[in-house]
């Protein structure tokens, strides 16, 4: 068996003492895998999500990813251009004024030379359907066009394993399926925290829940 | 939706200004405002003025728009024309009753009107129709600090986010029911909402933090787009080179 991509050891978490938001939580995520996990309003779903890109770190226990702890914040620069975080808001995720700059951002970051980066952006945005799309300003977008650009940005970075928080919410139904066919093509494993039945069952092969700050299979 | 920035032009036969490399633009407004702001002969001022106008003529921009953005300084510009004659001492022009009008003072105003003008108008012209997300990147490519630049950039990005949020708080306050006026609970209210949108602009500058991190920003910014120099740049730089020098010899004179 290979090893999992994700793996949390009696991971710990809490914002303030007297408020744990996860205790004890164990979990794996294996290659290939498509987990969804739901759980109540406030039951750290997305605190999870950010755990594994080291933007949170657990108050104990431990976080193994693609096979190694990872403690501090260098340990996660190597994690965050493989593992594609798709943010609940649109807008905390595009920021650059238009829409080319902003899928260009991560593979600039990673290094790559501009001309592969041009390409890399015209070919992400016709994969999504927004081919001609690049010179569009970010905030004159629609909310489900900020989505679609949102994934083009994630998906631009070539991730192993995609972090889906709330990708449907506030999206019209045209936009949803739009999106689930996007989503459902792509090759890489997922984490999809999703209050939608329907786009759950879609996508991915088995529930989780999240409740009392433990992780419990459906 | 609407933008609390938009670029003030619209597509017409006469915009020839926006064809032109902005970073040319951004360095033919600023030496072009800092010669008008030195240079104190009338027949220089007037040459910048037509200059302006002339440039004015070639952005397409209509004369009612151009009127609408000139009216606040011209405004500033009357009370100088009626005050400084008034409070300068020289040579007598006129009087009416106890007050006296200077001549000094009257063409000091003029001047300074003119000046006002020709550098408002050069402004608008050359850096008011251009989208200001062109405006942050020509400032980087001309080696302004990064620091200035990107925060020019990123309040572009969220400043129509903060005033949708105000715009979304301030609705939630009118539908239950409440109506500014002049007392303490107007005052408590209009606190809360200013100290809210702050609280949330501060978490969101934190998630957008988050959401820059996890696509491996580590500090550095690295530009996607490229300006090129065309032929109608060049003739632009020499037209604006003719105007200075054509300024700076009326001056000596």
């Amino acid at each position: 068996m290979t090893e999992p991509l994700i793996n949390f050891q009696n991971v710990s978490f809490s914002y303030s003492p007297d408020r744990p938001v996860l205790c004890d939580c164990n979990f794996r995520l294996e290659a290939k895998e498509r987990i969804a996990l739901v759980g109540a309003n406030g039951s750290g779903k997305t605190t999870l999500l950010h755990l594994i890109v080291g933007l949170l770190r657990p108050s104990s226990g431990c976080i193994e990813i693609f096979g190694k702890a990872r403690h501090m914040e260098a340990d996660f620069h190597d994690v965050r251009p493989r593992i594609g975080l798709l943010f609940q808001d649109s807008d905390d995720q595009l920021f650059c004024p238009t829409v080319a700059e902003d899928v260009a951002f991560g593979p600039l970051n990673l290094g790559i030379k501009r001309e592969q980066v041009r390409q890399i952006v015209s070919q992400t945005l016709t994969e999504l359907g927004l081919a001609g799309y690049e010179h569009r300003i970010t905030y004159r977008l629609s909310s489900g066009e900020k989505r679609l650009v949102a994934m083009a940005t994630v998906l631009a970075m070539n991730p192993d394993v995609l972090l889906l928080d709330e990708p449907t919410s506030a999206l019209d139904d045209q936009t949803k399926q739009r999106l689930l066919e996007v989503l459902s093509r792509l090759p890489q494993a997922m984490i999809l925290v999703s209050h939608n039945r329907e786009f759950r069952e879609e996508l991915t092969n088995h529930t989780l829940f999240l409740s009392h700050g433990r992780i419990e299979a459906a | 939706m609407s933008s609390v920035i938009q670029p003030a032009r619209n597509a017409h036969p006469w915009d020839f200004i926006s064809y032109i490399d902005p970073r040319a633009r951004i360095l033919a407004a600023v030496i072009f405002s800092v010669t008008i702001a030195a240079v104190h002969g009338f027949t220089t001022l007037v040459i910048a003025l037509a200059a302006s106008l002339i440039a004015t003529f070639f952005s397409g921009m209509s004369w009612k728009t151009v009127f609408k953005r000139l009216l606040p300084l011209n405004t500033i510009m009357l009370l100088l024309i009626i005050l400084l004659p008034i409070s300068s001492t020289g040579k007598i022009m006129a009087t009416i009753g106890p007050i006296s009008f200077s001549q000094e003072g009257f063409l000091l105003a003029i001047r300074i009107a003119l000046q006002g003008n020709a550098i408002m108008l050069a402004i608008l012209i050359l850096l008011g129709t251009m989208e200001i997300n062109t405006l942050g990147h020509a400032l980087s490519h001309l080696r302004v600090p990064d620091k200035i630049s990107h925060i020019l950039l990123f309040t572009i990005r969220y400043l129509d986010v903060l005033h949708r949020e105000y715009l979304r708080l301030r609705a939630a306050m009118k539908v239950r029911g409440f109506r500014p006026s002049i007392n303490r609970h107007t005052y408590r209210s209009l606190g809360y909402l200013l100290g809210m949108l702050l609280i949330r602009s501060i978490d969101r500058s934190e998630r957008i933090m988050a959401a820059m991190k996890c696509r491996g920003f580590r500090g550095r910014f690295y530009l996607l787009e490229h300006f090129t120099f065309h032929f109608c740049d060049l003739y632009f730089c020499l037209a604006s080179v003719l105007i200075l020098l054509t300024m700076l010899a009326v001056e000596r004179i």
